[in-house]
């Protein structure tokens, strides 16, 4: 049983130019124990995606009919989409479901102590005291490896390194026992070092509190390190899903394998880089059709343009939508 | 090599006061600490290390963007000698004609009033390169040019445009005035990678059509590996190992080095968690170890590490490192 199904979701922005598109017939699902990557470049939609999951998009937006987002818990199932009042939300913004932000200086409020902060919200979504999320809070700023976690309860965001904040913002997001984490590029801003750290922490936890995690990172290099599955985002569509390994050793979709190709990898350095033709449209100018056709190295002349490819299977559990791969997953 | 390096940096030190004392001086945090290093003509070299490392400062001391504390930083080619730290108002000009800087945000590096025509005509104008708006215009369209860019984006303004463009217009603008060096400070840190393998691609070609010689400054190894064919490694300030890239990957020597390049997540889901991983975190610069400063994070720390600072050493032809390991 999943634990999160987001099944078509639709998103528009309303603005002045008109209606953006920024996420189209989105479907995924996640286990307990599991960890979804979702990879894209920047405007892919893959934050806007996970900001649904918690309804925490601007009040401009526009969510079709059909899109549905539910969570199963142990006292019955969810509707995340349906629900209305900041009351309603606080199951999914802070209690089952906890999300961990790219920049974790800008996610601290900076005039208040870390320990507050974590006190504050362990006292919203439980029944403990203050005492006992003090307590709570220590042991997991201790358990996502902070020395002198007592003296750290009570510092404030700007005393702590980069490293040492995205823990604390690790600690904070777990300390409610969530059971769905999105983690929205939480290493990007950190060094290559430090980041290593982080990946390997946030393994750990998942084998050791067994909860779903969405993570959204546009480094493939760190969803092959941690994720189970992979989907591909590009102008608000996945392209791609599968098992990791499936993905990467054997991408299907030309967008995949583009991006692939464009990364610089240390064991082939004579290899010239292949860079994705063209540039990302604006949202403005959503392509018709295959959202890639414009820089896709295999378009086909006639039906790219025009009709949208649906998810075909490619493999095991591995999909990709485009008209040049048929069912073995090579191209037609 | 019988060739002049068209940089020399000899001992260089760049410190910043902390703070300010009302008595005496206040205490001094050392960015940039004892750096000697080369840089040939038509070299595109690397420098690599975690933020923090005095990897931005080395940089900016070259163009003298910060003021220099005590070392030598000489820039050579077959016109001109300067000095960098004694030059006077009127020869840092005439330097800078010679040395520019690619930034890393393109979003924030161009003014949103001014077309991208404006932007890259800017530098011409400042320094005078040019008598006549024709003579304008034909440089920067034939800079553009270089940069795949069209007469029609010089036309508009710079939110029109995506982050790669964005990046070419930032480089033309540098490369309008015909430097020789180029600092690129982080220049592909922002881009999408799909983007930053094409800026890559045109940095490199750039290089070729007008022999340029680079500093790439970076913190990712595998960018780094792909475009530089020297790599200076830094660690809190000093150097702890420089190598021709092949070199430095196949066989890196510092421990610090091997740590960075084991960091580094493989693209392969089966190659999981068997990497060397680094403890702790980059001390703070104000407050450095002694001894070997990476003491403190090193696998292989012993007591003299504790205690003596490591000599710059040669470990094979033009592969130096700073470890008493090694």
């Amino acid at each position: 049983m999943s634990l999160l199904k987001v099944e078509n979701l639709n998103l528009q922005f309303r603005t002045d130019e008109g209606l953006i598109t920024a996420v189209e017939n989105v479907s995924f699902e996640i286990n307990a124990g599991e960890v979804l990557g979702l990879v894209g470049e920047s405007g892919s939609g893959k934050s806007v995606t996970a900001k649904s999951l918690m309804q925490l998009n601007p009040s401009n937006s526009v969510y079709s009919p059909e899109s549905s987002i539910k969570l199963e818990l142990e006292n019955g199932g969810v509707d995340v989409l349906s629900l209305k009042s900041p009351r309603e939300l606080v199951v999914v913004r802070g209690g089952a479901v906890s999300m961990i932000f790219q920049e974790p200086m800008a996610s601290f409020a900076p005039a208040l102590t870390i320990g507050y902060q974590m006190v504050e919200q362990l006292m919203i979504h439980t029944s403990m005291s203050k005492k006992e999320s003090a307590a709570l809070s220590v042991e997991m700023l201790e358990r996502v490896g902070i020395s002198d976690a007592g003296k750290r309860f009570h510092q404030y965001a700007f005393e702590l390194s980069g490293g040492m904040r995205q823990r604390a913002m690790i600690a904070m997001a777990l300390s409610t026992k969530p059971k769905v984490l999105i983690a929205d590029e939480p290493t990007t801003a950190l060094d290559v070092t430090i980041q290593a750290q982080v990946l390997d922490l946030m393994k750990d936890l998942v084998k050791e509190f067994g909860m779903a995690i969405l993570f959204i990172t546009h480094d493939l290099g760190v969803i092959a390190q941690v994720a189970d599955r992979v989907a591909v985002m590009y102008l608000g569509r996945i392209v791609e899903s599968g098992p990791v390994r499936e993905v990467l050793h054997s991408p299907s979709h030309p967008y995949t394998k583009g991006l692939l190709h464009a990364l610089p990898k240390l064991d082939a350095l004579d290899e010239p880089l292949t860079p994705i033709p063209g540039d990302i449209p604006s949202p403005l100018e959503r392509p018709p059709g295959c959202v890639f056709h414009t820089r896709c190295p295999e378009v086909l002349a006639d039906r790219c343009n025009s009709s949208v490819p649906q998810r075909t299977n490619v493999g095991q559990d591995h999909f990709a939508s485009c008209f040049a791969v048929d069912s073995t997953g090579k191209a037609a | 090599m019988t060739e002049k390096p068209l940089i020399r940096i000899n001992k260089l030190n760049v410190e910043f006061p902390l703070g300010r004392t009302l008595f005496g001086k206040p205490p001094m945090l050392r960015a940039v600490n004892d750096v000697s290093l080369d840089i040939m003509p038509g070299q595109f070299y690397g420098l690599v290390g975690e933020s923090g490392s005095g990897k931005t400062t080395l940089g900016r001391a070259i163009l003298r963007a910060v003021p220099i504390s005590s070392g030598e930083i000489t820039f050579e080619d077959s016109n001109v000698k300067y000095n960098v730290g004694g030059l006077a108002k009127k020869e840092l000009k005439n330097y800078r004609k010679l040395a520019q800087l690619i930034f890393q945000d393109p979003y924030a590096a161009l003014s949103p009033r001014m077309t991208v025509r404006d932007i890259i005509a800017e530098p011409l104008e400042v320094m005078g390169l040019t008598q006549t708006r024709e003579e304008t215009d034909e440089r920067v369209r034939d800079i553009a040019a270089k940069c795949r860019l069209n007469l029609e984006h010089l036309r508009r303004f710079p939110h029109a445009f995506s982050g790669g463009q964005r990046q070419r217009i930032s480089i033309a603008r540098t490369l309008v005035c015909n430097p020789n060096f180029v600092v690129a400070d982080e220049s592909v840190a922002a881009l999408d990678v799909s983007i930053q393998a094409d800026i890559l691609n045109l940095l490199q070609s750039l290089q070729n059509q007008l022999g340029l010689t680079f500093l790439f400054i970076s913190h990712d190894l595998s960018v780094v590996a792909h475009i530089c064919d020297h790599v200076a490694v830094m660690y809190l300030g000093t150097l702890v190992e420089s190598a021709p890239t092949r070199k430095l990957f196949d066989n890196p020597s510092h421990p610090y080095t091997k740590a960075l390049l084991s960091a580094i997540p493989s693209l392969d889901p089966d190659d999981r968690g068997n990497a060397q991983k680094l403890e702790g975190e980059i001390p703070s610069p104000a407050n450095p170890p002694p001894g070997c400063k990476f003491h403190t994070r090193c696998p292989m720390a012993e007591d003299r590490c504790r205690k003596e600072v490591p000599q710059w050493r040669e470990l094979s032809e033009d592969h130096f490192a700073a470890c008493h390991l090694v």
